[in-house]
């Protein structure tokens, strides 16, 4: 194998409950502000995204009409990378671009679910009854609204993202391995340019139920993320998309392009949850391979708020004590497959502006820390499988 | 090229023609075809009622991931004993899947709603009902995450699991990942999977509403019929392969028989609409010329390709002219053959089963024929391998993917070197 190559991160695109692009979110986590939604779900409780003119970055209504919301946020969030690497409308490099999104799929049609199970508490259904009331109601471009790889889809016929189209899915780690795959893609010369990212909607009420078939979702007050327990856990679903523009050195340097970090290792586990401890082993036992240059520094944490997973990410947290943590969670809410590259993006911006948001966190686990940083650690953790950890570095 | 070599030494595939290498290699060679009129649900009130169901195995509780999972087991169980690599339980090396997106199904919805207690609710009386544990179940099967997981906990796959869509190209991209991880040396061996089970009345419907189903419902086995002048659409189908794919060293080292090698793999997008291919086939003539370069190929090399051949009115079009534009004169030369006809189109499963059958078709030496060739399109004068299976010299096969979304992907598989 030849040298690994540097991979820097040029473009950066976040859309969220907090507001579009890199100066609004810098001021509003400087400023600690959180957007929370109590009650249009309750007890269910949501960060809403924060208005947003798609026709920005989605100029074609008939575009924005064939998506459902979770792929307008993302395409938006992918627009607002490559405007911030100076590569929109530069064809020869779209049409060579690699590109892997990491999706969940679409939202269900309420009202045409609701007529039927309505109907079917009412008992007396002819068999074919399922099928003429989807045949009938369903709206017949729903379906690509739903489809997972229609993110990556619409990416590529709004911006015109056209070399290569992956699509990895399985909620929160599905964006760490796509994040881990697109650098070592990069690294090894298997590619020069990649658009990697998410979007999430999470004003869902189909959402609120899968995730409340398991116990998963916060109700009734907003509390921040670390001074969540078992008797008022879970997460608040989050609106967010993220996306990054990544580049081998060489690339950025001969168009020109200035980073705004590197981006040095990503790595990822499947731990073994039965086992109690286990998300705590797997996050320890990663830590040595990002090869950090101190005990002490900066931590970007996607947790979820879920436990036991929240309280074993605490417990490894707490072992690197010289580590001033941030938590995604408290500000973002939950983004599921978003969360990772928020964080990647968060930290990316962090390093670029010379320092660390501060902390938002009542019970005192995060701290203050003055300086700039030169490297910034993400962390993240399944809600139910998968762990990732990732190193992002300041450009020497 | 310095990079390793990537070769398959283990192989398993499960479709409506049945289970195994062995039967559907049989099966497929005889023209026997695997789809029939959907026995699983009420059929009423569908355009399309025939689909290429997995109808001999089943899963209970009944789920179209459940079974997609079972279906995936199966292939993996068969291609593991082939190869018979590292221990049970114990596999060096990353899972990458293939496999439909996953939601929550009728049948459990319908669960969750009779839970409700009430004759008319909304969702928050079905928000109330999620809870307390009663559907945790649900949770697990319904995340995207949950087949692999599970997958990977059976086989001891090494790291964490990848589930991808690239809608029809899924099956090859998993291929693809495998063989980019093998190429940068960070596995020896990889474990790709591809399933796909969502014949559901909700999927035939949304395949219906965008009009891309054969409606030719009677007979049910003639409905899939690539390259004929009459076909109407595809045929939806089920099955599953899994392919063991290592670095040639490390196979020969460990003496493991080596089934033949992914020469090449290439990738295009597609930017031109939602559904449909652009006309003129650029982005696939790209996809095929990426493919030939990765393997280091002359498309003069090529001597058999293994078609998507989803018989619709356009791929098939499409895919013609995209083929004609790379191989030229040499088109006519080569025979094509779209197992579709026979086991319908097993979208996220296809690259993967395609593959499969592609490598079966070098080892015996025998192309599969493409079922229901009796009305050839003139439009596309390719050279079909109509209604029976035909002998030929074959050392190198393109097979091809290109789907939904934009989503093109081709692979170069080749024997042994002598």
């Amino acid at each position: 194998m030849s040298q690994a190559k540097e991979v820097w991160i040029t473009g950066i695109g976040i859309v969220s409950s907090l507001g579009e692009g890199l100066d609004a979110h810098w001021d509003a986590l400087n400023a600690g502000r959180i957007n929370v939604d109590e009650t249009r779900f309750a007890p269910y409780i949501v960060h809403p995204l924060a208005p947003v003119s798609f026709d920005a970055q989605i100029p074609k209504k008939g575009d924005q009409r064939q998506m459902e919301a979770w792929q307008r946020i993302g395409v938006y969030a992918a627009g607002l990378a490559l405007d911030s690497a100076g590569v929109k409308g530069n064809q020869e490099i779209l049409s060579r671009m690699d590109m892997i999104v990491a999706a969940g799929g679409g939202e269900r049609d309420i009202a045409v679910d609701l007529a039927i199970l309505n109907a079917a508490a009412k008992g007396n259904l002819a068999p074919g009854f399922l099928n003429e009331k989807l045949m009938n109601d369903l709206r017949p471009t729903l379906f690509l609204a739903q489809l997972s790889n229609l993110l990556a889809g619409n990416i590529a016929i709004v911006h015109g993202v056209c070399g290569t189209s992956r699509t990895f899915m399985g909620e929160e780690a599905a964006s760490i391995d796509a994040a881990r795959i697109a650098l070592a893609r990069i690294a090894s010369g298997q590619s020069d340019i990649a658009l990697v990212g998410a979007g999430h909607n999470g004003e869902r009420q189909d959402l609120l139920i899968l995730y409340e078939f398991g116990d998963f979702n916060l109700k009734g007050k907003y509390a921040p993320l670390w001074s969540r327990d078992t008797s008022h856990g879970g997460f608040a679903l989050g609106s967010a998309g993220a996306f990054l523009v990544l580049e081998s050195r060489e690339h950025a340097q001969a168009r020109g392009a200035k980073p705004y970090a590197k981006l040095s290792r990503v790595v990822t586990d499947l731990a073994p949850r039965k086992q109690p401890g286990a998300v705590a082993k797997s996050l320890e036992a990663m830590w040595p391979k990002l090869g950090l240059s101190s005990d002490t520094g900066y931590l970007i944490s996607g947790a979820t708020g879920v436990e036991p997973v929240t309280s074993e990410e605490k417990a490894f947290l707490q072992k690197h004590p010289g580590y001033a943590v941030r938590s995604t969670g408290t500000i973002f809410g939950h983004t599921l497959e978003t969360q990772f590259p928020l964080g990647l993006a968060l930290a990316a911006l962090s390093i670029s502006r010379g320092a660390l948001f501060p902390p938002n966190d009542p019970t005192g686990f995060e701290v203050e820390k003055a300086g700039a940083p030169n490297q910034i650690v993400v962390e993240g953790a399944g809600h139910w499988q998968g762990e990732g950890l990732a190193l992002v570095e300041a450009v020497k | 090229m310095g990079r390793p070599i990537v070769v398959v030494t283990g192989m398993g595939v499960v479709t409506s023609l049945g289970s195994g290498k062995k039967d559907n290699w049989d099966r497929l060679t005889a023209g026997e075809s695997g789809i029939r009129t959907v026995s699983r649900f009420p059929i009423d009130g569908l355009k399309t009622t025939m689909a290429g169901t997995v109808d001999f195995i089943s899963v209970d509780p009944f789920s179209s991931t459940g079974l997609t999972e079972r279906l995936a087991h199966i292939a993996t169980e068969e291609a593991l004993a082939q190869a018979a690599i590292g221990a049970r339980g114990d596999f060096p090396g990353p899972l990458f899947l293939a496999v439909a997106p996953v939601e929550v199904e009728w049948p459990q919805r319908f669960e969750l709603g009779r839970a409700v207690g009430k004759q008319e609710f909304g969702y928050p009386e079905l928000l109330q009902a999620s809870g307390g544990g009663r559907f945790a179940d649900f949770h697990h099967r319904f995340l995207f995450g949950s087949i692999a997981g599970n997958l990977a906990e059976t086989y001891g796959t090494k790291g964490s699991p990848i589930s991808l869509s690239t809608a029809c190209a899924s099956g090859a991209t998993a291929i693809q990942l495998g063989v980019e991880a093998i190429r940068r040396g960070e596995t020896e061996a990889a474990l790709c999977v591809a399933t796909d089970a969502s014949v559901n009345p909700e999927a035939m419907v949304r395949f219906s509403l965008l009009s891309a189903l054969s409606t030719q419902n009677d007979p049910p086995q003639a409905a899939s019929k690539p390259f004929s002048k009459n076909r109407d659409g595809f045929v939806m189908a089920e099955g599953a392969g899994t392919l063991v794919l290592e670095s040639y060293d490390a196979a020969v080292a460990r003496g493991a028989k080596i089934l033949g090698i992914v020469a090449g793999c290439g990738e295009l997008t597609d930017s031109f609409h939602r559904t449909r291919s652009a006309p003129d086939g650029k982005p696939a003539i790209g996809c095929v010329l990426k493919t030939l370069a990765d393997a280091g190929m002359a498309p003069e090399q090529i001597d058999h390709i293994n078609a998507h051949g989803t018989s619709t009115p356009e791929n098939d079009k499409m895919e013609y002219l995209a083929t004609n534009a790379v191989f030229g004169e040499h088109t006519s030369k080569i025979p094509v053959t779209s197992n579709k006809s026979a086991v319908g189109h097993t979208i996220s499963a296809a690259g993967a089963v395609e593959a499969i059958f592609s490598l079966l078709t070098l080892e015996h030496q025998r192309i599969p024929p493409t079922l229901n060739y009796e009305n050839p399109d003139p439009a596309i004068p390719f050279d079909v391998v109509g209604n029976k299976a035909r002998d030929a010299r074959v050392t190198a096969v393109m097979s091809n993917s290109f789907g939904f979304g934009g989503q093109n992907a081709s692979l170069i598989l080749t024997r042994e070197p002598a």
